[in-house]
């Protein structure tokens, strides 16, 4: 399996854009290697505005870009993206209806050495409370790419959140990306595992774990996490009548409470959810937090056989 | 040289909108409001190359971003007088259902109005971006922002000034609204400003004081030098000395009436010292 990181996807992803799309323009707050802004830089330098540390400025200045037209794409780490610039985003971004693409890489644990103040775990939750906004967490590079070249199409805000550490790349490169609509990775009877970002492939290793062991999985991608894909959510939960949530992300406001929310209203269901349990991350090896968490493979599988005794 | 007579009997009847709609609802910001009526009159029906026919994109006309959002009535008042929109929805300002929002916004869809602004701060960040913007159409039109002194308080208001000079953001005219007055007190009660041109030459701006900010002529001579100054190099700064509550006897001279409604008796003072001109919406 090869192995890519996200970042890089929205990085090809913000490339092809710039040659093929003109209004497209690009911010970054000094982080143009991290967030593979480069190449779009070095091909439409007059397109690219390096802004430096002042994360309020970018976001400030990416909402009046769009007043004559152009669509900002600005970038920076997820915590910077988010909760060091929510008011700005909250009345400059969201409320004033701009059509700005917030993109924030390094989201999440698995940014990992850097510790805590650059893991944000919190993200999906703030910017899913903001009024319209659209929320996408893509799985891979090959999503995260496609993902990047879709928002450019859709007008109004969008928060996309992708990672930093090389992850499989197993998406079709091919696979058109819908705002909205879930997709369908794995049949099963037993349970559905509705996963997003990079605990996606955990979710299909977890799938085949349980297979072995004789419980028939589900596996769905929730890319975007608002606007919620209700329909496939409910008729996925006719069938299998027990789900397990997977997200690397808190639990509180993150996927997993989307869907319960969904559900609690529309179908009542017995729900484990994988995720951050109201804590703070630390420093080290990106994998490694990932068990200790419990946001990973094992995890999901334990969640699955406790959720379908509680059918 | 435009008609003084003229805007001056705009400027009488912006007063006038601006304690009456902030009577009726015992709630808004009269004292910044009537301190920046005669600058706004001037940018709006004098300065400005703009369309009140309204489009977001504004491609082709110079465009203005009020920052300090709590001064709404005067900006509603003047975008209305000058035909945005019907001056007689000056009525609905603050009550259930209206466009015109304790602080403007685009999200109620009122002509004229192309950020909201209230939270504060970020205005000169989303002038500087409709400035890139323009340079990247080949639109030589000027963004102009106004802000509170104040308001300069808040640290985005700086990473802007430092953008904007050092990316050379040369068709961005920001006027401070120089009262030295905040909700608390005095901005040397609150927050001494120290030297406010020293700070901005020293952040590479091109600044302009203008001693006599409620003076008609005085406005139109600064924003014109403020005009010739721009497409140079660097973005020009104003420093604007106004009155708070300027035209209003009793609001003059504190800064009590930053965010309080006048009562009856109030209103009707404040009305026999502005005689109607254009018509009371």
């Amino acid at each position: 399996m090869e192995m890519k990181d996200t970042r890089s996807g929205f990085g090809a992803g913000l490339t092809e854009l710039g040659r093929k799309n003109p209004d497209v323009v690009a911010l970054c707050a000094d982080l143009t290697g991290s967030l593979k802004m480069n190449d779009f830089q070095d091909e439409n330098p007059e397109r690219f505005f390096q802004i430096g540390i002042a994360e309020a400025n970018m976001i400030g200045i990416a909402a009046g870009m769009t007043i004559g037209g152009k669509i900002p794409f600005t970038g920076t780490f997820a915590n910077f993206s988010t909760s060091r610039v929510y008011d700005q985003i909250r009345q400059s971004v969201a409320y004033s209806g701009k059509n700005v693409k917030i993109c924030a890489s390094h989201a999440g644990i698995t940014l990992g050495e850097d510790g805590a103040t650059h893991q944000v775990l919190e993200d999906i939750g703030m910017m899913k409370m903001l009024p319209h906004m659209v929320v996408i967490n893509p799985c891979d590079y090959n999503q995260t790419k496609a993902a990047t070249i879709a928002i450019a199409d859709y007008v109004g805000p969008v928060y996309l959140r992708f990672g930093r550490p090389k992850v499989p790349n197993f998406t079709p490169t091919d696979q058109k990306f819908e705002i909205g609509k879930a997709l369908h990775l794995k049949q099963g009877n037993d349970v559905t595992i509705f996963a997003t970002g990079h605990l996606v492939w955990e979710a299909l290793e977890a799938a085949k774990t349980l297979d072995s062991e004789g419980i028939s999985a589900e596996v769905i991608n929730i890319h975007t996490i608002k606007p919620l894909d209700n329909d496939a959510i409910l008729k996925a939960v006719a069938n299998t009548k027990c789900i397990v949530t997977a997200e690397e992300h808190m639990l509180n406001g993150g996927l997993g409470d989307s869907i319960a929310q969904l559900l609690s209203r529309k179908n009542p269901t017995p729900i484990e959810m994988v995720g951050m349990d109201d804590s703070f991350g630390e420093s080290g090896p990106p994998m490694k937090l990932m068990e200790k968490y419990g946001i990973d493979r094992n995890a999901i599988v334990e969640s699955a056989k406790k959720v379908i005794t509680r059918k | 040289m435009p008609n003084i007579t003229e805007l001056n009997n705009t400027v009488t009847q912006i007063r006038r909108d601006i304690v009456r709609m902030v009577h009726a609802n015992s709630s808004g910001h009269p004292g910044g409001s009537l301190g920046c009526t005669e600058f706004l009159t001037v940018l709006y029906f004098d300065v400005m190359n703009h369309n009140t026919n309204f489009i977001m994109d504004a491609k082709g006309e110079d465009v203005f971003f009020l920052s300090n959002g709590h001064i709404s009535p005067v900006f509603y008042s003047v975008l209305a007088r000058c035909g945005y929109f019907d001056v007689a929805e000056l009525a609905t300002f603050r009550k259930l259902n209206s466009r015109l929002q304790g602080h403007p916004t685009t999200h109620e869809g009122l002509e004229g109005i192309r950020m909201a602004s209230g939270s504060l701060g970020q205005g000169l960040s989303n002038a500087i971006g409709a400035a890139l913007t323009k340079k990247l159409i080949n639109d030589d039109s000027i963004v102009y922002t106004l802000h509170g002194d104040g308001e300069l308080q808040e640290g985005q208001c700086w990473e802007a000034f430092m953008y904007a000079s050092a990316k050379k953001v040369d068709n961005l005219i920001a006027t401070i609204d120089y009262n030295q007055k905040q909700i608390d007190g005095s901005l040397d009660e609150v927050l001494p400003m120290g030297n406010l041109t020293a700070k901005l030459e020293a952040f590479d701006w091109l600044v302009l004081e203008e001693k006599k900010g409620n003076n008609l002529e005085a406005i139109i001579k600064t924003l014109n030098k403020a005009k010739e100054l721009s497409g140079k190099g660097k973005p020009v700064a104003i420093i604007l000395h106004t009155e708070m509550g300027n035209g209003v006897d009793y609001m003059m001279g504190t800064h009590k009436w930053h965010g309080s409604a006048p009562n009856d008796d109030q209103l009707a003072n404040a009305l026999s010292q502005n005689s109607e001109t254009l018509g009371d919406y």
